[in-house]
């Protein structure tokens, strides 16, 4: 128990390490982060080409289209490239009256994963720019434009904007929103420090090059989004984020859905950071090496242990409860319980354990702020420490189980490839 | 674009995070240390009325059992035992903890030994039980046992449950020990009238057994009450 106890702190101690590392840079760079609230003109209109991607997404994809349509953004430098990729709904009908408008154009393809609809849309474009947006999203009139600014930097590469989920109806949706506000603040830090590790599916623009350069969209255990940023990391591409760019999206809403999600993420997320462990405290990579990658692994292995420490606890407040049903029966309780406050506990993990929350909910009120102007508690605040501190110990478990078991099947494979050989 | 690796954040970011992990030990050192000492008035205070009770006692013995059945201090020194106890699982069985304990059992036998005296002079309706465990093996019967005693303790007010940690260090401790015979090989033990009971004893075990030191006690001030009339 007191190895775990002595693991437990050392990984507080690394989160809180994180919160502070973000806030340090917040304070330092806070002047910089550009939020316009007013219409802008740009002085030249590259022309852009967006991808939308959709998989059996009849109920959404309407309002996706009509999003892009709606950009102010000149209708003849804007592409939209819906592709249907083998929908077994009605989504191949819905969009076909789409292609009335001069700048849309539909593909269908037979079923292969959002990469390879992707990966269509990416030959057929012939733009100096280009972004895909998933068909659960839709976009800010203004976020194109916003974005296309931070490219007048000749070295970025990439830019993700903010996302945000759009209008959460209940508490799953809620802890979600305040999760996405936080996210929104750590990316521009991470995109101070040149660490952004994905381009989110939802509306990054790339330039073209990177494509060109670095090869396709990869299928990347589901998450092709964050294979990209990676190698482009790996390369030295620069990634930006735009937090004025602002793009909602609808999320999962409700426990199941959430965890399904959530197990794709947190999988990929490993999976992709085995197969980019080259970057790992290399120095040529700098943050992505140094901070990015080893917090992302930080907080899985958090989460895991913070379980394993609720778990023996919970063992032993059973087996306490056992032993005492075992000595007197269920009927007598203590009942004279006195409040008294020197059974408060004040041993130094309750004080570690406030600093980490505090620095958490700071997090999220300095991502608000950065999206709405103003620091704003809510309720929402409280369902996401509650929410995740229950279920994510759940989906983080089940991807590595499933990480270290496809592991070892691929591992089995290649032997026996290697013994057909032989 | 070659990234350059800033590891000048990174040390201040250590550093503020090791400062904000120094002031939580430090706070929790504080309270720790606050509540030690909150603990050590309250063993001042118990020191006080036994002396004082014994004193008292002393000087009246002879003359008037109403003043004397007053001092009664059971309750504080049960607050004290809990919140000794929990101090020792939650704070550690550090130095000043464990000298608290042992001035704890000295106060727990000067208590027993003035009330055995003054509810057999006086008539105090009581039964004291003397309680013996271990914390220095795992000993999952004396956690049972405890409870057990608990229960009692609530159920009957006129029931003293002195309770002593085996491995005290305490020489008064050890002839306790050494009268009652206690093995560290056989324990739970429980002592309730000059008897000896090791293992675990049942709630309605050691109910029954309460019930007849109660009678005893009615018993006794009777006969005495005789002899001096």
């Amino acid at each position: 128990m007191n190895i775990l106890s002595g693991i437990i702190y050392v990984f507080i101690f690394l989160s809180v390490y994180v919160q502070v590392f973000f806030l340090v840079t917040f304070l330092e760079k806070r002047k910089n982060i550009l939020i316009r609230n007013k219409r802008i003109e740009l002085k030249e209109y590259p022309g852009v080409t967006i991808i939308v991607p959709c998989y059996n997404e009849e109920k959404t994809i309407v309002g996706t289209i009509n999003s892009l349509i709606d950009l102010d953004y000149p209708k003849d430098k804007l592409q939209l490239f819906i592709i249907d990729d083998g929908s077994k709904d009605d989504t191949w009908q819905i969009i076909q009256k789409f292609t009335k408008y001069e700048n849309i154009k539909i593909f269908h393809k037979e079923n292969g994963g959002k990469y390879t609809a992707l990966n269509l849309g990416l030959e057929k474009t012939e733009t100096p720019f280009l972004g895909c947006l998933d068909a659960d999203s839709f976009v800010d009139s203004q976020a194109l434009k916003r974005i296309i600014t931070y490219f007048n930097d000749k070295d970025t590469m990439a830019v993700a904007p903010s996302i945000i989920v759009d209008k959460p109806k209940n508490i799953i949706q809620g802890a979600q929103k305040a999760e996405y506000d936080m996210a929104v603040y750590n990316k521009k830090m991470l995109a101070f420090l040149g660490g952004i590790h994905v381009t989110p599916g939802p509306f990054s623009i790339f330039r073209k090059e990177v494509f060109e350069d670095l090869g396709p969209y990869r299928q990347a255990h589901n998450t092709e989004d964050q294979e990209i940023a990676l190698r482009m990391q790996e390369n030295h591409y620069k990634i930006e984020h735009c937090p004025d760019a602002y793009v909602y999206t609808s999320t999962p809403n409700s426990v199941k859905k959430l965890y399904r999600q959530r197990l794709r993420w947190i999988y990929g997320f490993i999976r992709n950071a085995i197969d980019y462990r080259r970057l790992f405290f290399r120095k040529k990579y700098g943050t992505i090496a140094f901070f990015t990658l080893p917090s992302g692994v930080i907080s899985v292995l958090s989460v895991v242990f913070l379980f394993i420490m609720l778990f023996f606890n919970f063992i032993n407040f059973i087996i306490h409860k056992i032993t005492q049903i075992s000595a007197i029966g269920f009927h007598s309780s203590f009942s004279s319980f006195n409040f008294d406050l020197f059974f408060f506990n004040t041993k130094t993990i309750v004080f570690i354990s406030i600093i980490l929350y505090t620095s958490i909910i700071v997090s999220l009120l300095l991502g608000r702020r950065m999206l709405e102007g103003k620091f704003r508690v809510s309720f929402d605040v409280f369902y996401f420490v509650i929410i995740y501190s229950l279920i994510a110990p759940f989906w983080v478990l089940k991807a590595l189980f499933n990480a270290a078991r496809s592991r070892e099947s691929s591992w089995i494979l290649e032997k026996e490839v290697k013994m057909v050989k032989q | 674009m070659q990234k350059q690796f800033d590891w000048k954040r990174y040390v201040v970011v250590f550093f503020i995070t090791l400062g904000l992990f120094l002031t939580a030990i430090y706070i929790s050192n504080y309270f720790s240390s606050k509540k030690l000492s909150q603990l050590q008035g309250i063993q001042d205070k118990i020191s006080i009325d036994i002396l004082s009770s014994e004193t008292q006692y002393s000087l009246l013995s002879e003359l008037s059992c109403k003043n004397v059945s007053g001092s009664i201090l059971s309750g504080e020194l049960n607050e004290l035992g809990n919140k000794l106890d929990w101090s020792q699982k939650n704070i550690g069985a550090t130095d000043e903890v464990l000298y608290l304990q042992k001035y704890y059992s000295l106060l727990q036998i000067k208590d027993y030994l003035l009330m055995k005296k003054i509810s057999s002079r006086c008539g105090v309706k009581s039964a004291f039980i003397l309680y013996f465990y271990t914390t220095a093996q795992n000993c999952s019967e004396c956690e049972k046992q405890g409870i057990v005693l608990s229960s009692l303790r609530e159920k009957y007010p006129e029931l003293r449950v002195y309770s002593f940690d085996f491995s005290t260090d305490l020489s008064a401790v050890k002839a306790m020990l050494h009268i009652y015979k206690i093995e560290d090989t056989k324990l739970p033990a429980v002592v309730i009238d000059d008897e000896l009971l090791t293992g675990f004893q049942s709630v309605e075990n050691l109910e029954s057994r309460i019930k007849e030191s109660f009678k005893l006690q009615e018993a006794k001030p009777e006969v005495k009450s005789t002899k001096t009339s």
